[in-house]
């Protein structure tokens, strides 16, 4: 890549204001480093990313009111994780956080292992019981 | 209290934390001399992992792995230390501050305040310095971010005891010991050898093996995941490939960078030539993500689409072979 070919795209890093930092070459073959605003290609592989965790976190809310499965689900979509990165921030083994998915189990659950739950979503019990809550 | 330090941008933050420990210390080394005296280039498929959905394929070296290398090969001593207990680690860290020392942290990247939205997932192998604290602020360089910031004591607590895969526990790490001079001639050589080794590597999901293994997954994954799943993990194979930290095409330019270093510090002509021919293969690996992104534009994409950027990769993964041998030899 030549030192003029460094895209100048726009892209979401401008919303935090900076710019990364590229490789490529200048006129007389040496390298050197370029700031990049963006590159379209990417900006589209993180633009389609996001729309698919947005689309995630739109079913798991219809399913939380269809009854199939329990908010934690839901707050798990939301903030991007899956099973196993929500067991390990709880401290609960991955196939009780399964179980606890079933709206039930979810119901019957004490307000200890809830509590656990709504710290790692940074939210309160009530929210966590609510997915109407805040967001 | 502020130590001072002087902050550079670098492509990637591994790299770019080494560079700035180094300087710091007074041994003015590049990123790229440290990409690839550390044998940072490589390429791995890793199936079964999943990672946000998606196959886990890497551009580099497995995190951490660059500066044990490095610190091993130009006869520097590191410590690191991870920690259970929160309050333990940042103990150790004023200390460190308090000793004018700074001091690397690996981080999660999820609650990294100063990150585009966007970019904040749960990956845990990123890595910062803190070269101070000013009352309840610690002080921050980034590397990948153009200028030093903050995050207060709650928010690096929350960064450095991410959870998930390659959890940081809060792994702190600084040079303690440097010899008078830094070998790199020899370092260098051993760094080129391996990158050759792995890339040359007889197994199915590394180097240009694992390039190969990946094209012939793509002419698959529209018949058997259907287009939107393909769609998916394409743009992620993308992603790994350009996201921030890679310096473009896949750290190919950081490697060629590296190679026309290289090439001075030895006196080695065959460097400076090979050096070129990797720009041109990183270019390649630009053009891909160019026809890659293409197809994941308009969702509903033709099976061809997929079949070309497959003869893409195995056109690249041919020239790297032949790359690779030849820089084997040329050192």
């Amino acid at each position: 890549m030549k030192k003029d070919e460094v895209p100048q795209d726009k892209s979401n890093l401008e919303s935090a204001n900076f710019k990364e930092l590229c490789y490529a070459v200048d006129e007389n073959g040496e390298y050197t480093t370029v700031n990049s605003s963006g590159w379209n290609p990417k900006k589209i592989a993180l633009d389609n990313a996001i729309d698919d965790i947005n689309e995630r976190i739109a079913d798991a809310k219809k399913r939380v009111f269809n009854h199939e499965t329990s908010p934690i689900e839901y707050y798990m979509e939301l903030h991007k994780m899956d099973i196993n990165i929500l067991a390990s921030y709880v401290g609960i083994w991955k196939w009780r956080v399964k179980r606890h998915f079933k709206p039930g189990v979810f119901e019957k659950l004490s307000q200890k292992t809830l509590q656990k739950y709504a710290d790692v979503f940074e939210i309160t019990i009530a929210q966590l019981k609510n997915i109407d809550h805040g967001n | 209290m502020e130590i001072e330090f002087t902050h550079h941008q670098s492509a990637h933050c591994e790299n770019g934390v080494i560079s700035n420990l180094m300087k710091h210390n007074g041994f003015d080394v590049s990123e790229p001399l440290v990409f690839g005296i550390g044998s940072g280039l490589l390429f791995c498929y890793i199936p079964l992992l999943m990672v946000n959905h998606a196959p886990a394929i890497t551009y580099r070296a497995m995190p951490g792995y660059i500066f044990k290398r490095f610190a091993k090969r130009v006869g520097i001593k590191i410590k690191r230390e991870k920690f259970k207990d929160p309050k333990k680690a940042k103990a150790r860290l004023d200390e460190n501050l308090n000793n004018n020392n700074p001091v690397g942290l690996q981080v999660g990247v999820y609650n990294l305040v100063y990150f585009p939205d966007e970019y904040r997932f749960h990956f845990n192998a990123h890595n910062l310095v803190v070269y101070g604290k000013e009352n309840d602020s610690y002080l921050i360089s980034d590397p990948v971010m153009e200028t030093v910031t903050t995050l207060t004591d709650k928010q690096l607590e929350k960064v450095r005891f991410a959870k998930g895969a390659f959890a940081p526990k809060g792994h702190i790490y600084y040079p303690t010991d440097f010899p008078k001079e830094l070998k790199l001639e020899a370092a260098i050589k051993k760094g080129i050898k391996q990158t050759c080794r792995e890339m040359l590597a007889p197994m199915p999901i590394v180097g240009v093996k694992g390039i190969r293994t990946i094209a012939k997954l793509i002419r698959k994954w529209p018949k058997k995941k259907g287009t939107k799943v393909a769609n998916h993990y394409l743009g992620q194979i993308v992603r790994m490939q350009e996201e921030i930290g890679t310096g473009g095409g896949g750290f190919r330019y950081i490697f060629a960078a590296f190679l026309q270093e290289s090439s001075k510090i030895l006196n080695n002509d065959k460097l400076a030539e090979l050096s070129k021919e990797m720009t041109l293969i990183g270019d390649l690996w630009r053009d891909f993500a160019v026809d890659a992104s293409r197809i994941y534009k308009n969702r509903g994409a033709k099976v061809d689409g997929y079949n070309d950027v497959a003869s893409q990769l195995e056109i690249i993964a041919d020239k790297e072979e032949v790359f690779f041998k030849k820089l084997k030899k040329a050192i």
